[in-house]
């Protein structure tokens, strides 16, 4: 068994006139969790879709676990369990109904099927919500349970679609936690996201997407010291064109995001003296975050 | 491509069913009222039309109205039942409730799914069509040996219609073009297949269109086993529903892998 869970060369994809992916390599090892990172439209739910063979790429070459893909992807999804962008649960059935019938798309037998819902539930924290209608749970809810439903094969693989997009704090701090949990039991994910917080806190390795090229690639801490290295300080309150200038001489480098000035300084002191005694301006001091790195390969300002 | 092509079709001869089990596990919610409105329709026009019109035109084809009417609307409560459920009910599933999204993650194939909902739809007409031909029967329209060899012709229907409706479903951009398919296409048949009158009636050209409808070979198929006369060219009239089923399968597969899986 080879430890290589997903192989990317060179994988050009294109709709039209428009290139989304443009001469993709990537590898991912089983057992890591690897973030897709990019601005909306930078091309991750399209490499999402190319993995599990629902997409073809124009060029370039896809094995997932062991298997070419798209010819034999059916083979490949077998062991893989997804966890889509949008929730498409089948809101007319229950909770359990929901796992049976996914279970059975798998070929899985009714006995097998229902020997693991529990332990299902169990996971998903939805023990009590068995026999709910999924159109009444909660979007946490229903979050965890399209989880539980991806797991319900016993996957190798886990494929994750913005998994925690459109959730509030608890619940996605609940679905970090679940997840982390299955990569303690050996599990490897490929998950894509914008939220920086979450890419840091969940992933081994991960690569910055920009226009379906791979612009970055590694750890988050070792991209961050790569990209970074210093301290930062946020500004905010006042005009930003006149305070970039101010401190210019004191600062390794100036990004203006919106009306907040990120300064990127060796040494913070310098700039709290160049702005003492300025009224109304709020300053916030904090080590590098992987914002920084996103902010200063691509450009972008990122959406939270 | 043709490798892909190949890859998108049905993986096996029995993964279709957990689609077909998923469908019925819904519907079993709520048969009853599904069973009611696939019958309602069929049963006022076998009796409105088959009474009231019955009296004014008193035998048709060496029978009584009713019960040459009866054979129509078994066929055309098929076609109706499973034209409805892959318009209607697949067309949401596969767009807005994401359902096929869900399924194209597991092993199934599109293959499978299209089958799987082909042969659910089939279920569903076989449903109407055969409660219809028991009314019919227990109110001596048709004989119940008849029963045995109806039913089978029935189901063909169901799947051949469903198979037709699928290519519309593949290419609709929104609910607003089914209804060309049902006045343009569904309703013309009706007349032009010899569901309410006989084929005879018509003109010279149009009794050769009829020859290449699906519904005039499904009704020449059902009728004489319903009024127990000997059957025509019973290969000729599974061949051409057969043909009707397979072709559009393809055609279909062609243009939801286009519509899918880009």
């Amino acid at each position: 068994m080879s430890n290589v869970a997903i192989d990317l060369t060179g994988v050009m994809k294109s709709f039209g006139n428009k290139l989304v992916v443009n001469g993709l390599s990537l590898t991912v090892a089983s057992g890591e969790c690897f973030g897709l990172l990019g601005p909306n439209g930078a091309g991750k739910s399209t490499i999402a879709r190319m993995v599990l063979g629902m997409t073809r790429p124009d060029a370039g070459k896809i094995t997932v676990l062991g298997v070419p893909v798209p010819a034999r992807s059916r083979l490949a999804r077998k062991r893989i369990g997804v966890v889509p962008q949008f929730d498409n649960l089948d809101l007319e059935f229950t909770v359990r109904e929901n796992l049976l019938v996914f279970g059975r798309y798998f070929g899985m037998s009714t006995r097998a099927i229902k020997a693991v819902i529990p332990s299902l539930l169990e996971f998903a924290r939805l023990e009590s919500k068995a026999d709910a209608r999924v159109a009444d749970l909660s979007g946490g809810m229903k979050r965890r349970l399209t989880l539980a439903r991806a797991l319900i094969n016993d996957p190798q693989l886990l494929v994750m679609d913005e998994p925690t997009t459109g959730l509030d704090p608890h619940a996605r701090h609940l679905i970090w936690e679940r997840l982390r949990f299955l990569l303690a039991r050996g599990k490897t994910i490929i998950l894509t996201t914008h939220f920086m917080e979450e890419a840091e806190r969940l992933c081994d390795r991960l690569c910055v997407l920009e226009h379906g090229r791979n612009i970055a690639e590694g750890s988050p801490h070792a991209l961050i010291d790569e990209h970074i290295g210093c301290h930062v300080i946020e500004i905010f309150g006042g005009n930003p064109q006149e305070l970039s200038s101010l401190i210019r001489p004191y600062v390794q480098r100036i990004e203006v995001s919106g009306e907040t000035l990120f300064c990127y300084a060796p040494d913070p002191e310098q700039v709290r003296v160049q702005l003492r005694g300025r009224a109304g301006l709020r300053l916030l001091e904090r080590p590098p975050n992987l914002e920084d790195v996103f902010l200063r390969l691509t450009g972008h300002e990122m959406e939270k | 491509m043709g490798e892909d092509f190949a890859a998108a079709l049905p993986a096996n001869a029995w993964n279709w069913m957990a689609v077909w089990r998923r469908n019925y596990l819904l519907w079993k919610k709520s048969a009853l009222a599904s069973i009611l409105g696939n019958l309602a329709d069929p049963m006022i026009y076998l009796f409105g039309l088959g009474t009231g019109l019955g009296m004014m035109i008193g035998r048709v084809e060496d029978t009584s109205y009713v019960a040459f009417l009866a054979a129509g609307m078994v066929a055309t409560s098929a076609m109706t039942a499973s034209t409805f459920e892959t318009i209607y009910a697949v067309f949401p599933r596969m767009r807005e409730q994401r359902i096929w999204e869900a399924i194209l993650c597991t092993q199934l194939t599109l293959g499978d799914i299209v089958l799987g909902e082909l042969a659910w739809a089939a279920t569903k007409a076989f449903i109407a069509g055969t409660t219809i031909t028991i009314v019919a029967a227990t109110l001596g329209y048709a004989g119940w040996s008849s029963l045995l060899y109806a039913l089978p012709a029935i189901a063909l229907t169901g799947f051949t219609f469903a198979s037709l409706a699928m290519t519309v479903t593949a290419l609709a951009p929104s609910y607003h073009y089914f209804v060309f398919y049902q006045s343009l296409f569904l309703t013309p048949m009706l007349f032009l297949s010899g569901a309410v009158f006989p084929v005879t009636q018509l003109s010279g050209t149009f009794q050769q269109v009829a020859h290449f409808l699906p519904l005039a070979h499904s009704i020449d198929l059902i009728r004489p086993e319903m009024l127990n006369r000997p059957p025509g060219r019973i290969a000729l009239h599974i061949g051409a529903l057969c043909i009707y089923a397979v072709l559009p399968f393809f055609l279909s597969m062609v243009l939801l892998r286009r519509r899918l899986m880009r």
